[in-house]
């Protein structure tokens, strides 16, 4: 394309409304990743739907970014099949033993955002990757796991056991996200509100 | 027709100059804006509407600052963008053109009789409850510029809206903004499109180099390109 | 997007949102909290009955439930070596039932339906939500899906026609870099169109 559109000054008036497109496109984003299916990696499958909460979190900060997932959990919740596998329904946030991770990534979403804007414009890659770790796994893990102990009637303890599986395809997702977010925090700076000094709203 | 007019207007972005001090007055019934990738014609054309705000001088639409009035602005400006996918807002064709429609004090009747009339207009009836996504690229520009008019605006602005498209739907999107009723300015890189309108501006590097019929115009604009 | 909705006439299609919302809901608290392997039975039965006159696709309701029966696979044998095969078989049952309930709910009722339901249920809350809001948003990103697919397709297409296994950054990042431009391409139009007149 042309010369169009990043030329968009971000005005008062327009900040609104793009501010809602990029809620609703990180929403679509977080579908569009579950209905990619999963993703080989040498021999690793990945599914790549967490890797879109994490996202939505460190590029979109606290509040376009729990919004962005917010809105994806109401269209599954409503009945589109959206979560990886083709699943959705009220079912898999109530009585499913993964209804808590669905919680845990509104959780995750806006801690990654929180603690990403506080890190913003510098953004030094340790830690943006302890703040990616600390949202995008242990707040997600946090929701998650007590649920489905509670879900499947299991001990505490197994339900992590269970878990430990899942850590080295997250803590992949997590570099992932820490080395876009650089790249597009440099390249696109703005997306996310610096909570102190200018105080636009997020 | 509608009076633009851009008095001393100037962008920048940062230190980099858009335009420069420029000067218009749009009255005539159809404009094509022409120029090089990169030289300020796509952000000319958006300060009509207000998508722009210039950082210097002012551009009004009949007496009205763009700048202060853009609500009032946009009800009379249209404005119809490059890539039809990324206008569409809703997801079905009917809702989408309905949505021009949302917060004008109209009754649901009135807004779906409306909104059936410019489907009508434009060949999409028979694709009112059809997602949007899967039109056509050359219908979904129809669908776009079904969705700008079904608001009745006086002007309507395109930037490149055949740019995306094959030769056979450039030429009939060509073909509708020759005959509407409305005020047309189209900024484009088919010349030919722009061959029989009233006026042709041609920018470069952030100013107007030529104004004046098509012919000496895009004559002008030919030699730039040598 | 009619999504996992199986269009029907049966009485179950028919019956108000909030009702079948709120039966669903106590069904599922009953159920749950009932020590009695004999009310599980028979209410695993009167599902079973609930889905035949639903006359919902038996493969489209089992694609729902079946990723239940892989994570039971697992647990059940922990739960019973833990605490008895009678109480993991308890467990697995009201799990079943609930789910199988709640994918029945959402076969049976329209998006819109369901949609509507939480905006009555959200009316309450209306000087905090604004409605209206939250239903363009809606619509807007159910637009949005399409198009953000085509934009992952075409990524992952371009990373296969290099020939490149590619990292999982060289799909990320194109992905998320369109998808920002689409954003603000998608925010222009809503201004030009209205949206905040």
């Amino acid at each position: 394309m042309t010369d169009t559109v990043r030329s968009s000054a971000p005005t008062g008036r327009i900040m609104p409304a793009r501010d809602l497109a990029q809620i609703a496109i990180f929403s679509a984003l977080i579908a569009a990743l579950g209905l990619a299916g999963p993703l080989n990696i040498g021999p690793v499958p990945i599914t790549l739907q967490t890797l879109g909460v994490m996202l939505a979190g460190a590029i979109l900060g606290p509040r376009k970014g729990t919004l962005a997932v917010l809105l994806f959990l109401v269209l599954t919740a409503v009945g589109l099949p959206l979560l990886a596998g083709a699943r959705g329904g009220i079912g898999v946030f109530t009585v499913s033993p993964a209804a808590g991770y669905l919680y845990g990534w509104l959780l995750g979403a806006a801690v990654t955002g929180y603690l990403t804007a506080r890190l913003l414009p510098k953004y030094p890659f340790w830690p943006a990757l302890g703040a990616t770790i600390l949202g995008g796994i242990v707040a997600v893990y946090l929701v998650g796991i007590p649920v489905m102990a509670l879900n499947l009637g299991l001990p505490l303890v197994t339900t992590i056991g269970l878990n430990l599986a899942f850590i080295p395809g997250d803590l992949i997702k997590v570099i992932v996200t820490v080395l876009v977010a650089r790249q597009v925090h440099k390249a696109y700076p703005g997306l996310i509100a610096l909570p102190k000094g200018r105080r636009e709203v997020d | 027709m509608s009076s633009i007019r851009f008095e001393q207007v100037g962008q920048s972005f940062g230190d980099r100059c858009v335009l420069r001090n420029v000067n218009l007055s749009l009255t005539e019934h159809r404009i094509g804006i022409v120029g090089a990738n990169g030289s300020g014609k796509s952000t000319l054309v958006r300060m009509i509407n207000g998508l722009v705000t210039p950082t210097s001088g002012t551009v009004t639409v009949d007496g009205l600052d763009v700048a202060r009035h853009a609500r009032d602005v946009r009800r009379k400006v249209g404005f119809i963008f490059t890539n039809p996918d990324n206008q569409i807002v809703m997801p079905t064709v009917q809702e989408d053109v309905a949505f021009s429609l949302r917060r004008r004090g109209l009754s649901p009747a009135e807004i779906a009789e409306r909104t059936a009339a410019a489907l009508e207009q434009f060949g999409l009836s028979e694709h009112a409850e059809h997602p949007a996504h899967r039109l056509s690229g050359g219908q979904k520009q129809l669908l776009a510029l079904a969705s700008v008019l079904v608001a009745r605006p006086a002007t309507i602005v395109a930037d490149e809206p055949t740019t995306l498209l094959d030769a056979r739907n450039a030429r009939r999107i060509g073909e509708l903004l020759h005959t509407l009723p409305q005020q047309v300015i189209v900024v484009t890189h088919h010349l030919h499109l722009v061959e029989e309108f009233d006026r042709v501006i041609v920018i470069e590097e952030g100013m107007v180099v030529a104004d004046g019929a098509p012919a000496q115009a895009l004559a002008a604009y030919r030699a730039l390109l040598q | 997007m009619i999504g996992l909705y199986s269009p029907g006439t049966s009485l179950i299609h028919r019956a108000p949102t909030l009702l079948k919302l709120f039966l669903l809901s106590l069904c599922v608290v009953l159920i749950g909290s009932s020590p009695n392997p004999w009310i599980v039975s028979g209410a695993a039965a009167g599902v079973v009955l609930l889905f035949l006159a639903a006359r919902v696709p038996v493969r489209a309701a089992a694609a729902q439930i079946a990723p239940i029966l892989l994570i039971l696979l697992v647990t059940v044998p922990i739960q019973g070596l833990l605490s008895g095969w009678t109480v993991a078989a308890l467990m697995a049952g009201r799990l079943l039932v609930a789910v199988a309930l709640a994918t029945l709910f959402t076969m049976t009722t329209t998006v819109t339906a369901v949609l509507e339901a939480f905006q009555k249920l959200l009316r309450p809350f209306r000087r905090f939500i604004d409605t209206d809001r939250v239903g363009l948003l809606v619509a807007l990103t159910i637009r949005c899906i399409p198009l953000v697919s085509d934009i992952v397709r075409e990524v992952f297409e371009a990373r296969t026609a290099r020939g490149t296994r590619g990292s999982l950054l060289s799909i990320a990042v194109p992905v998320v870099v369109r998808s920002l431009y689409a954003a603000d391409a998608l925010g222009e139009a809503l201004v030009a169109r209205g949206l905040d007149d």
